[in-house]
């Protein structure tokens, strides 16, 4: 695979992976004792494994390829492989909590095993691990296609993926060792998050870069979406984390800002994530796979404008309705809980676009279970986006709030949504990546797809009745005014749903499970076969990028 | 320059309150504006024939294909 680098990028790459064991090394120097330090050796060998991985091939022969006869996927590749490592390890780490809140002694009284370090763990591992690779995979793959073009350099791929891997593992490792800056989504301390926006300025300007490049005068409304992901996580991160060290050789860091305006800072962060990192890229996965396995153009084109800048202006102000009854001035409270209701719009115009387009082609949406997964999962993206206004209401988060109907309603989107279009995006992308005629096995897929929807279903049903019952239980109160229930009746209430949502959990597990060993049978195991389709349009027949009228 | 807190609610109170929302009603001009559907309907299938490759017969429909 690194055969494919020419010398000079084979040097580049030696250059930044020699750069970061230094790096490395530094860190792992000053942040002796401290779990700066800890991270220090992991990057050294993170960064040290790359760079003989690169070395190994540097005296190759230069490669013999035509670059302009063929996409650049070796990266997408890659990223799809790594998404799935991380969806066993981050959905097994789910399992792992959910049985811990149902049977405490799984804790096994270590301190890195704790509830609140491998909690982060899990959430991390699937947002960012599993979710993350695939945005950056299916984006390297969406970005050259619609462009009909091929990615301007072979370096900056790598770069974005694999440093955005390395931000991964110091995440994950830190929460074990206890490092966190306690930020929903945002817990990694500050070195992370200074690299994490190098690799994120670097991802941006590789997009815009191939979008230069393009043969194609539209830029076709995905783009938009994957954009829209890139530039306002850039956004989000940066201000979220504003912080100062306590010192520049241990992971401690206090935030810039203090009280109601750090939680306010937070939520809108916390809020916009959910919009630009769980929908933004995951509806551009949506507006690319949906019509290309369909075989039939978007429903409407002018709705998934409308939706996407609905999107864009509308979320941007949510964020507050995290913060309803709290020191958060009642207005900020209360636009917050506007803008949720409003959201709708866009998000219903989606669901619905996805949903018409496959009006008229419901055979297919039988006998194939890839589109099926998309299929539900814009399902899904509809009813917890009205699920989400809906709780966004004051009195309705009156109830619903510090409830496990929250954890419910995140993971209908999060399973339902974003895992399900994920998959079934990786169904439709594998056999066109790996050149092969089909996945290795569709009845793996089939199960794949009942698996994940048992548990999903099995999940959601556990939460909403356990946070209502909770929620209920809470404002009970006795005829002499006190609390009918204290929290430990609460908890012996919930010990069944916790225990339905870790089998529904463990349902969703199996069903990841399956679907990685079949994308490495399939690439594997299939024969390989050379497609008609998909190459870039020829540079000879270049056009403009954009035409003086269309 | 301090900007003193009264001002800056108010500010948010009113522009920030609406810049969004005329923002919105803006886009949504532009996306239904009639004139704009051709080139609309071209960017949809855009992606459907979006390979070089040979080119397909007359009366090919895509509907026919069987799905993998």
């Amino acid at each position: 695979m690194m055969s494919n680098l020419t010398g000079a990028e084979r040097g580049t790459a030696m250059i930044i992976t020699g750069a970061g064991v230094l790096v490395g090394l530094a860190m792992a120097a000053v942040g002796h004792g401290d779990p700066m330090g800890t991270h220090g050796w992991i990057v050294l060998a993170f960064s040290a494994l790359l760079f003989f991985f690169v070395g190994d091939k540097v005296y190759d022969p230069e490669p013999a390829e035509d670059r302009a006869a063929s996409y650049y996927d070796d990266p997408t590749k890659v990223g799809i492989v790594i998404a799935l490592a991380w969806a066993v390890v981050g959905m097994g780490m789910g399992v792992w909590v959910a049985s811990q809140l149902a049977w405490p002694d799984l804790r096994f009284d270590a301190a890195w095993s704790s509830f609140g370090r491998i909690r982060p763990v899990h959430t991390s591992g699937v947002i960012f691990g599993f979710g993350g690779n695939a945005l950056i995979a299916t984006s390297f793959h969406i970005m050259q296609r619609t462009s009909r073009a091929r990615m301007p350099d072979q370096v900056t791929p790598w770069f974005v993926l694999l440093g955005f891997n390395l931000f991964c593992i110091v995440a994950a490792s830190g929460y074990l060792m206890g490092v966190t800056q306690s930020k929903e989504y945002a817990e990694p301390e500050w070195y992370a998050d200074l690299w994490l926006v190098v690799v994120w300025v670097a991802y941006f300007v590789l997009y815009i870069r191939t979008l230069a490049r393009r043969n194609e005068p539209h830029i076709y409304v995905a783009n938009w979406y994957y954009l829209a992901f890139i530039l306002v996580v850039a956004v989000l991160h940066i201000v979220n984390n504003l912080a100062v060290p306590a010192s520049l050789t241990g992971a401690k860091s206090y935030s810039a800002f203090a009280g109601v305006q750090d939680a306010m800072t937070q939520w809108w962060y916390g809020h916009n994530a959910v919009a630009f990192f769980l929908t933004s890229g995951f509806l551009g996965m949506l507006y690319y796979f949906l019509p290309k396995r369909a075989k039939r153009p978007i429903y409407s084109y002018r709705l998934s404008i409308l939706s996407f800048w609905g999107i864009v202006f509308f979320y941007i102000w949510a964020g507050s309705h995290h913060l309803h009854y709290t020191a958060l001035p009642h207005w900020v409270q209360t636009l917050g809980m506007t803008f949720s209701v409003m959201l709708l719009v866009p998000s219903w115009a989606s669901a619905g676009n996805a949903l018409m387009t496959l009006n008229g082609a419901w055979h297919k949406v039988r006998d194939d279970a890839t589109l099926r997964f998309m299929m539900v999962a814009a399902v899904f993206y509809g009813l917890s986006t009205f699920e989400g206004s809906f709780m966004a209401i004051r009195p309705v988060n009156g109830l619903s709030h510090y409830t496990d109907w929250t954890v419910g309603h995140v993971h209908a989107g999060a399973m339902g949504w974003v895992a399900l279009i994920s998959f079934g995006s990786i169904y439709a992308l594998a056999p066109v990546l790996w050149r092969r005629e089909t996945m290795y096995s569709w009845k793996a897929v089939e199960w794949h797809f009942w698996l994940a929807l048992a548990g999903t279903v099995i999940y959601v049903f556990a939460m909403w009745n356990s946070g209502i019952t909770q929620g209920l239980m809470w404002r009970t109160y006795t005829e002499s005014g006190t609390l009918a229930y204290s929290f430990t009746d609460t908890l012996v209430a919930m010990h069944p749903y916790y225990i339905a949502r870790a089998f529904g959990g463990l349902l969703f597990l199996i069903g990841a499970c399956i679907g990685a060993w079949n994308v490495a049978m399939t690439i594997r195991r299939m024969p390989s076969e050379t497609p008609e389709l998909d190459y870039p349009t020829s540079s000879e027949s270049r056009e403009p990028a954009v035409p003086a009228a269309e | 320059m301090d900007i003193p807190h009264d001002w800056f609610v108010g500010f948010s109170k009113s522009f920030g309150l609406f810049y969004l929302i005329a923002l919105s009603i803006g886009i949504t001009i532009y996306a239904f504006w009639p004139s704009l559907g051709n080139r609309f309907d071209k960017a949809a299938k855009s992606i459907l024939d979006d390979e070089d490759g040979p080119a397909r017969g007359e009366g090919f429909d895509p509907e026919d294909e069987p799905c993998r």
